[in-house]
C-alpha cells in the first residue's frame, strides 16, 4: 500500500490537540519517540521521497537507454501534455475512480448488516469478504478472465440464460473498462469493510438505544446515527480509495493482452507510464507523466480535505 | 530458540551470499575464465548446455554458466544491468532490440573478429544476417532461425473434402478453401486471421508486394501493405475467421490446437509443443505460405552479442565465434528445441517429426524478409495494435487505420532519428 494513505490518515486523525501528556520538546520520551518513528521515516525517504525527487529531476532530461541523462527542459511535459493519449489515459483513470469508489457504499451498506445485534459468524462473513483483497492481482485477473471469457465464461453463461446475447466484455470497447472497474470494486470492497465495520464499533450503543426508543426505525437509525458518526471514517477511507484507484495498474496489465482491441479504451496513467518507461525506453516522458499525476493526486487530495469541512462529524 | 536461529541464519545469509560473490568475480581463479552467457528460453537449456560442453572441452581454460532471465523481465533486467556494469559477457539479442543497443554502444562490434577468424558467418541465411548489422558493422551472429508457414489440419481438410494446401497455393485457393472449411455449426473456422505482426501482419504485407519500414519510411500507408492487411480482414468480414475481440481470450494457435481452425499462419518453432499433442501429430501439416502478388514470408531469429562493458572480451568471441560454427549448430539441432541457422544443420530436426514435412520451413528461405526492426522498434510496434484492433474486430475499415498507423509510425521513427 502507498504511503500517502497513511500520512493522509495521520492528517485526520491529527486533527485534535495534543494531548494534555504530551512530552516536553527534547525530552527523553521524545528522542524515544523518534527513534520508533525512524524505522517508517528512514524508509519513507529512502523508498519514497529520494525516488520522488530523482523522477522530477529525471523528468527535466533525455534519459539515455544505457545511461547518460541531458538535461533538455520542459520538452517532456510539452510533449506529455501533446499526447492524446496521455488525455485518453486520463480519462480512463477518472472513470477507475469514480467505480473504485463504488466499493465504500457497498462497504457500509455490509458493515452496518454485519454489525447487527445477534448476528452470527461475523468472522466468518468478514474472512470471506476480505479475502478477495489479500488475494494476489495475478490470479484475481486471471480468474475473472475466465468469468469474462466469450466463448465459455461462466458470465455469459448466466446472461445468456436470461435471454442475452454472448459478450466478449474485455476486449469490447464498450465494456471493458467496466469490466476492470467490477473487479476493483470487487477485490478491494472487503478492506472498507473491515475498516468500516471498526468504525462502527467505535459507535457507542446508547445512541442506538435512545433512538430504539424514541421509535426510530433501522433505516432512519443507519442514516442518523451510524452514517454522520461514521464520516470520519468514511472520509479516511474515500481518500485512500481515491489514490489507489488513480494508481489502477496491475489488474489491467494481466487483463488486457497486448492484441486486446479495447485496450486504448483502458488504459489507465499508470499503464501508460509503464508502458513508456520500461518497453519503449522513453524514461524521460514517463517521468514527467508520472510527477503529473502525483500532482493530480495531490490537488485532488487536497480538493477532499477542503469539502471534507462540510460534511465530515468529528464527534 | 527458535526465532534466534533464525535470526542469526538472516544475518549469515548476506554474508555467505557476499562470499561466493566474491568467487564469481574472480576470473582468473586457477587460471581459467568464467563466462556469463545471459538466455531466456528455459526450453533451449539443456541442448545449450551441451553445446556449452563442447566449447568447453575444446577450450579447457574457459567455462560458462548459463544466466536464465524469463522473457518477461529479460530486457528490463538487461538494461539495468547495463548501467550497473553488472550484464553478462555474452547474451541473446533479438530483432527489435539490436539497434537500439549497438547504437547505444553497448555491443562489442564483431566485423573485425568475424573477418580476422574467418567466422562462417556467410553460412547463415543472409536476410538473418543482416538484422543484427547496423550501419555497417556487424554486432551479432544468428544462433537459430524461425519462418512462418502455414499450418493446416488434415482432418478437417478431409471432411471438407478440399486437397491439401501446397507449393502452388496462391491467396485465392486460401479464400475458396476458407469459405468451404467454415462450418458456423460446429464453431470451425477456416481460418484465424489473429492481429499478429510476425505470424500474420507482416507476412501479408510482404506477399501482396507492400513493405513495414524502407528508407526510414513507414509502409502502413501503402497501397499494396493495405491490400495485404486486407486479406485479413477480409476473411473476418466474411466470417471465415473469428474477430480478433475471440481471439484475445482463444488465440488463433490454440484454436488451431483444439481443431477448430483448418488453417493458421504460424512459426516453425511451434512444431515440437504441436507433435507433442496426438491428434494434431495426426492431423498437422505444414506447407509454404501461399502467393500473394509475391511470394514471401517472415525471418526473425535470435543472435548471440557481446557486451561493450566485459572485461573478458577475447574468451567471449571465442565462445561466440564457436556458436557460429557447424559444430555447436548440430548439437543445437540435434536437441530439438529449436531450428539451427547453420546451412545444412536442419535435418536432425525434420527426422524428429516426419508427419509434418517441415522441410517446407527452409524452402521459403529465399524469399524470406528480415523481420522489420529500427532503433527503437518497440514504439512503432506499439502503436500497431490498438490502431488495427478495430479493423480486425470487424468494426471500421482496415485503409484509414492503416493510414493513420503509418502517420503516425513515421512521427516515431523522425522522433527516433532526432
Amino acid at each position: 500500500m502507498s504511503v500517502f494513505p497513511s500520512t493522509a490518515a495521520a492528517k485526520a486523525a491529527g486533527r485534535r490537540k495534543p494531548a494534555a501528556g504530551a512530552p516536553a520538546p527534547g525530552s527523553r520520551d521524545q528522542r524515544a519517540a523518534y527513534l520508533f518513528v525512524a524505522p517508517l521515516g528512514i524508509g519513507f525517504a529512502v523508498f519514497y521521497f529520494w525516488p520522488l525527487l530523482q523522477t522530477f529531476f529525471y523528468s527535466f532530461t533525455e534519459f539515455g537507454a544505457f545511461g547518460g541523462n541531458t538535461w533538455i527542459g520542459t520538452d517532456n511535459y510539452v510533449r506529455v501534455l501533446k499526447d492524446v493519449t496521455v488525455w485518453q489515459a486520463l480519462g480512463n483513470t477518472l472513470i477507475y475512480c469514480v467505480i473504485g469508489l463504488l466499493a465504500l457504499p457497498i462497504a457500509i451498506g455490509v458493515a452496518a448488516l454485519l454489525n447487527r445485534r445477534g448476528l452470527r459468524g461475523v468472522a466468518v462473513y468478514r474472512a470471506l469478504y476480505f479475502v478477495p483483497f489479500v488475494t494476489l492481482p495475478v490470479a484475481v485477473g486471471l480468474v475473472w478472465n475466465w468469468l469474462y471469457n466469450g466463448d465459455y465464461g461462466l458470465i455469459n453463461e448466466v446472461f445468456e440464460w436470461f435471454g442475452a446475447d454472448r459478450r466478449y466484455w474485455v476486449s469490447d470497447p464498450s465494456t471493458a473498462v467496466y469490466a476492470i472497474g467490477t473487479v476493483m470494486v470487487w477485490s478491494t470492497t472487503g478492506y472498507y469493510l473491515v475498516i468500516f465495520m471498526a468504525g462502527i464499533k467505535g459507535i457507542p450503543r446508547d445512541y442506538y438505544e435512545a433512538a430504539e426508543l424514541d421509535g426510530a426505525g433501522p433505516l432512519r437509525r443507519f442514516f442518523t446515527i451510524t452514517l454522520p458518526l461514521l464520516s470520519p471514517t468514511i472520509f479516511f477511507a474515500s481518500v485512500i480509495c481515491m489514490i489507489n484507484s488513480l494508481q489502477t495498474f496491475d489488474l489491467i496489465y494481466i487483463m488486457m493482452a497486448e492484441k486486446n482491441p479495447a485496450i486504448g479504451d483502458t488504459q489507465s496513467v499508470v499503464s501508460l507510464f509503464y508502458k513508456w518507461a520500461f518497453v519503449e525506453n522513453a524514461q524521460g516522458p514517463a517521468a514527467a507523466l508520472a510527477f503529473l499525476l502525483m500532482l493530480i493526486i495531490a490537488a485532488l487530495t487536497l480538493v477532499q480535505f477542503r469539502l471534507q469541512k462540510r460534511w465530515v462529524h468529528y464527534a | 530458540m527458535r526465532r534466534r536461529t533464525l535470526l542469526y541464519g538472516a544475518m549469515a545469509a548476506p554474508l555467505l551470499a557476499a562470499c561466493s560473490g566474491q568467487s564469481d568475480d574472480g576470473e582468473q581463479s586457477g587460471g581459467r575464465t568464467t563466462l556469463s552467457y545471459g538466455v531466456w528460453d528455459v526450453a533451449q537449456v539443456p541442448g545449450l548446455q551441451k553445446v556449452i560442453d563442447a566449447f568447453e572441452k575444446e577450450n579447457p581454460g574457459i567455462s560458462v554458466r548459463m544466466e536464465l532471465t524469463p522473457w518477461s523481465s529479460y530486457w528490463t533486467t538487461l538494461k539495468t544491468s547495463m548501467r550497473g556494469g553488472t550484464a553478462p559477457d555474452v547474451f541473446w539479442m533479438n530483432a527489435v532490440n539490436l539497434q537500439l543497443y549497438a547504437a547505444g554502444g553497448v555491443l562489442e562490434p564483431l566485423s573485425g573478429h568475424i573477418k580476422s577468424d574467418a567466422t562462417p558467418v556467410d553460412r547463415h541465411p543472409e536476410a538473418l544476417v543482416q538484422i543484427y548489422a547496423y550501419q555497417g558493422t556487424q554486432y551479432g551472429i544468428p544462433k537459430d532461425f524461425d519462418t512462418i508457414g502455414l499450418w493446416y489440419n488434415k482432418a478437417l481438410f478431409d471432411k471438407a473434402g478440399i486437397k491439401y494446401p501446397d507449393a502452388t497455393w496462391t491467396w485465392d485457393d486460401v479464400r475458396d478453401a476458407a469459405a468451404e472449411l467454415t462450418n458456423p455449426r460446429q464453431r470451425v473456422h477456416g481460418m484465424a486471421a489473429e492481429m499478429d505482426r510476425q505470424g500474420q501482419l507482416y507476412p501479408a504485407i510482404f506477399g501482396a508486394g507492400g513493405y513495414v519500414l524502407r528508407d526510414g519510411k513507414s509502409g502502413f500507408g501503402d497501397e499494396r501493405s493495405i491490400e495485404g492487411l486486407r486479406y485479413w480482414t477480409d476473411m473476418i468480414d466474411r466470417g471465415w475467421s473469428p474477430p480478433q475481440s475471440a481471439m484475445v481470450e482463444s488465440k488463433g494457435r490454440n484454436r488451431y490446437w483444439s481443431e477448430k481452425t483448418a488453417m493458421y499462419y504460424d512459426l516453425s518453432a511451434m512444431a515440437g509443443q504441436m507433435y507433442a499433442v496426438p491428434a494434431l501429430k495426426d492431423h498437422g501439416g505444414v506447407a509454404v505460405l501461399p502467393g500473394g502478388r509475391e511470394r514471401a514470408t517472415v525471418i526473425h531469429g535470435l543472435a548471440n552479442v557481446i557486451s561493450a562493458k566485459s572485461r573478458k572480451k577475447e574468451a567471449a568471441w571465442k565462445f561466440v565465434h564457436f556458436m557460429a560454427g557447424r559444430e555447436a549448430a548440430e548439437i543445437q539441432a540435434a536437441a530439438g528445441a529449436t531450428l539451427s541457422s547453420y546451412e545444412g544443420t536442419q535435418d536432425a530436426w525434420f527426422k524428429s517429426m516426419p508427419e509434418f514435412e517441415l522441410k517446407h520451413f527452409v524452402d521459403m528461405l529465399e524469399y524470406a524478409v528480415p523481420y522489420p526492426s529500427s532503433k527503437n522498434t518497440a514504439v512503432w510496434e506499439n502503436l500497431q495494435y490498438p490502431l488495427l484492433g478495430a479493423a480486425f474486430s470487424g468494426k471500421g475499415g482496415i485503409e484509414s487505420a492503416a493510414r493513420t498507423l503509418g502517420e503516425q509510425m513515421d512521427r516515431a521513427l523522425k522522433e527516433e532519428r532526432a
